[in-house]
């Protein structure tokens, strides 16, 4: 996404190279040419030291791509900014996110696209792409100018922050995307049955006293949609998800051939609804954190490919706004900066699958269902040199204080952790070095 | 003042949940002792003398403020009348920042009453004086549900063994849940009565649950009834009060199959003629005034015992 071109080299040895789309997890090279991948094994040429990055130790992987994160601009810069969510995300080793339009004002047309991207590059960070909204105003009534924004590049739509309710319209919004080929992407929540809830739905709400949101709500719009999707096949994403049923839903459907995939944060995989008891607002988020069984489920369905993107929701807000009453504050966590070692916490750890297969829900997934795979995700000669090198094994402790983002809404500080980024390389110039840092 | 077997360690009162059977009969002989000063004509003692207690009201309220109100003077303390109509949030400030303010006044004791759950708990990791819960959305109303079982160890001198049946809107209800806890650890059997769409998930709670008014009212020792909160139903959970009033009201019909001692209750405000009869609110088996007396000296002795918790 249109960063100058570099015509510089730049050799990663020694490391161990993970590229799940081709296949390839062996200790060997990569070179890097004029900002794009140029080789993958032993390269026989020989660069000046400088130009030399040794990844003994390390694991060298495509750089990895978040498909949701919320980078508050236009409208709530005090939370974030294009600028502050881009530093964050390649500490975080993302060389790609792509910003949900529920900003205010929404991002839903041509110039409001052409604007993030251009925060983005100027930022000279990570690549910034964005998804347009998919009905005006995310009201839910009326289609959004989905053409026009995709012709500015948009990488898919969404009304995210709330589910489109009416059927009807979900459906002709379905089929009209089906036109540019790009995802519709559903933050699936039916607020009828939602309500007013903050946390799940359950015992748990009994004892706390505060209002619940039913698992269903998610499930039945989940399920709609799908049925709705049936006869239009087109690209269709399930948000973070978090319930047992939504992954029986859409194991179900991938079965059937309906074409859906699905994402799931690092909190719904870590954190249950026991977490809320002490009332602290830095466990609420939406959909909120479920149960030990749902977390079994998700876990399971990473481990069955029915997952196939992981993503951070990376949510910022004001510490004064998460300071408030757990009813009145808002939903939502941070999590560009800490989610490889949560991931590998959840995952790597606990034995659930292989590096590879994280490292494909991180980079050629994720690039497939936004459709920038022809660029992104893979060591493929002539993609992009977005490479992300992390250390497996380093230990550390999450301290939200040293967190690049404005932000601080996190969880898991203090946790101790596995696995830290050490270089992030965008276009084959290195965007972030924990050394440097 | 009261010869408890243990020592209160508490600095705040946030929830029944997570007291002991000891602590909570220690605040009820403690408010034994506070009856007694209630009683004479000069309505005082020096206990909190010195000490300020701020009423925090985010959520209307009569009874419970006044309550707390007297209590406090008839400790000798100061006492800050403090009501906002909804969140803090209203006029910009946060409710910390407003806590902290009046803290930074001198405020050594905070009874608040909000309508979202836990707030109480917020705010005491925030501030330094000790936190009363007055009652916070549908999580927890301790002292209401303390004067309950004072008022019923009252008349039956123990709760051990009695069959209590708590009837209405039990999702929305706060009193219930400190009902729940407080009589349950004192060892009464708790029935909870309602239709199922204002019944919460129970979980592993140690009530029964029934649907049927009838089919339990023969077994009770006390009756509970609890006011349908209009105010926080989103939707209607039953098709119309008359037939609210038909299946789980307490009217002078149903009273002629209970028990001829039964002990009647509510926390108050009544829908009079609604979940309860006007006739038998105000009869023989009432307790509904007694209540009203005895939440003083419960919040007496719950102020006096935080106020002399350790740090």
């Amino acid at each position: 996404m249109g960063n100058k071109i570099n015509t510089n080299e730049l050799l990663i040895k020694n490391g161990r190279v993970i590229d799940p789309l081709n296949e390839i997890d062996s200790v060997c090279d990569v070179l890097i040419e004029a900002g794009k991948i140029c080789e993958v094994g032993k390269p026989h040429k020989e660069l000046p030291e400088e130009k030399v990055i040794d990844a003994s130790g390390k694991i060298v992987c495509p750089g990895f791509i978040d498909m949701h994160v919320h980078f508050r601009e236009p409208g709530d810069e005090e939370e974030e900014t294009i600028r502050s969510g881009s530093h964050a995300a390649v500490a975080g080793g993302y060389t790609s996110v792509v910003c949900m339009p529920n900003t205010d004002p929404t991002i839903q047309d041509e110039t409001s696209i052409e604007f993030v991207h251009r925060m983005g590059r100027q930022t000279r960070k990570t690549h910034v792409y964005a998804m347009g909204a998919l009905t005006k105003d995310r009201k839910g009534v009326e289609l959004s100018e989905m053409g026009l924004m995709a012709g500015a590049g948009a990488v898919g739509f969404t009304d995210d922050g709330t589910g489109l309710q009416d059927a009807s319209v979900m459906r002709k919004a379905l089929k009209y995307a089906s036109m540019f080929g790009l995802v519709v992407s559903q933050h699936c929540q039916d607020n009828s049955l939602a309500g007013n809830g903050v946390i799940n739905a359950g015992f748990n709400s009994t004892l706390l006293g505060l209002p619940g949101m039913s698992p269903l709500a998610e499930e039945l719009m989940l399920w709609r949609d799908i049925q709705l999707n049936k006869s239009i096949k087109t690209k269709y994403h399930a948000q973070h998800i978090s319930t047992k049923g939504s992954v029986d839903i859409i194991r179900r459907a991938k079965q059937e051939g309906i074409p859906v995939t699905c994402e799931v944060t690092p909190h719904h995989l870590l954190l249950n609804e026991q977490t809320v008891a002490e009332y602290d607002t830095n466990y609420k988020m939406n959909p909120p954190l479920r149960t030990e069984e749902d977390i079994a489920a998700l876990k399971e369905a990473v481990k069955e490919g029915v997952i196939d993107a992981l993503i951070t929701d990376h949510a910022p807000h004001l510490q004064s706004e998460k300071e408030l009453e757990f009813l009145y504050a808002p939903f939502g966590i941070i999590g560009l900066e800490s989610a490889l070692p949560l991931f590998e916490k959840a995952l790597i750890e606990d034995g659930i699958i292989e590096w590879s297969e994280l490292i494909a829900m991180l980079t050629c997934r994720p690039a497939e269902i936004l459709g920038i795979n022809d660029t992104k995700g893979s060591f493929t000669k002539g993609k992009w040199g977005d490479v992300t090198i992390f250390d497996p094994e380093e230990k550390w402790q999450i301290d939200v204080n040293k967190f690049i983002s404005k932000a601080r809404n996190c969880p898991f500080h203090g946790w101790n952790v596995k696995g830290r980024v050490s270089c992030t390389i965008v276009g084959g110039e290195v965007r972030y070095s924990s050394e440097r840092n | 003042m009261a010869e408890g077997k243990i020592e209160w360690t508490r600095k705040h009162l946030l929830g029944l949940r997570e007291l002991s059977r000891e602590e909570i009969e220690l605040i009820l002989d403690t408010a034994k002792s506070f009856a007694e000063v209630n009683k004479r004509s000069i309505k005082k003692t020096p206990v909190l003398r010195g000490k300020v207690v701020v009423n925090m009201f985010f959520e209307d309220s009569t009874r419970t403020r006044n309550s707390f109100t007297l209590a406090s003077r008839r400790l000798s303390a100061d006492v800050i009348e403090f009501t906002k109509k909804s969140s803090a949030l209203s006029k910009g400030e946060t409710l910390l920042d407003t806590a902290r303010n009046l803290e930074a006044m001198g405020v050594d004791l905070v009874v608040i009453r909000h309508n979202a759950g836990g707030t109480p708990k917020l705010l005491s990791r925030s501030i330094d004086a000790c936190v009363v819960n007055a009652g916070d959305g549908f999580h927890e109303h301790p002292t209401q549900a303390l004067l309950d079982v004072y008022t019923i160890r009252e008349k039956f001198g123990s709760l051990d063994g009695l069959k209590i049946g708590i009837v209405g809107d039990i999702a929305n209800s706060r009193v219930a849940r400190s009902n729940v806890y407080a009589m349950t650890k004192l060892g009464a059997e708790v029935t909870l009565i309602g239709p199922p769409t204002l019944m919460p998930p129970i979980g592993d709670l140690p009530v029964k649950v029934s649907n049927s008014f009838d089919d339990v009212i023969e077994s009770l020792d006390v009756v509970n009834m609890l006011r349908v909160q209009f105010e926080r139903l989103s939707s209607n959970p039953f098709p119309s009060k008359r037939e609210y009033t038909r299946l789980f009201g307490l009217t002078e019909q149903r009273m002629k199959r209970a028990k001829d001692n039964i002990a009647v209750m509510h926390p108050g405000p009544m829908n009079r003629g609604m979940e309860i009869e006007s006739s038998v609110a105000d009869g023989a088996n009432s307790l509904i005034l007694k209540q009203v007396t005895n939440g003083i000296a419960v919040r007496m002795a719950v102020l006096f015992l935080v106020s002399r918790a350790p740090e």
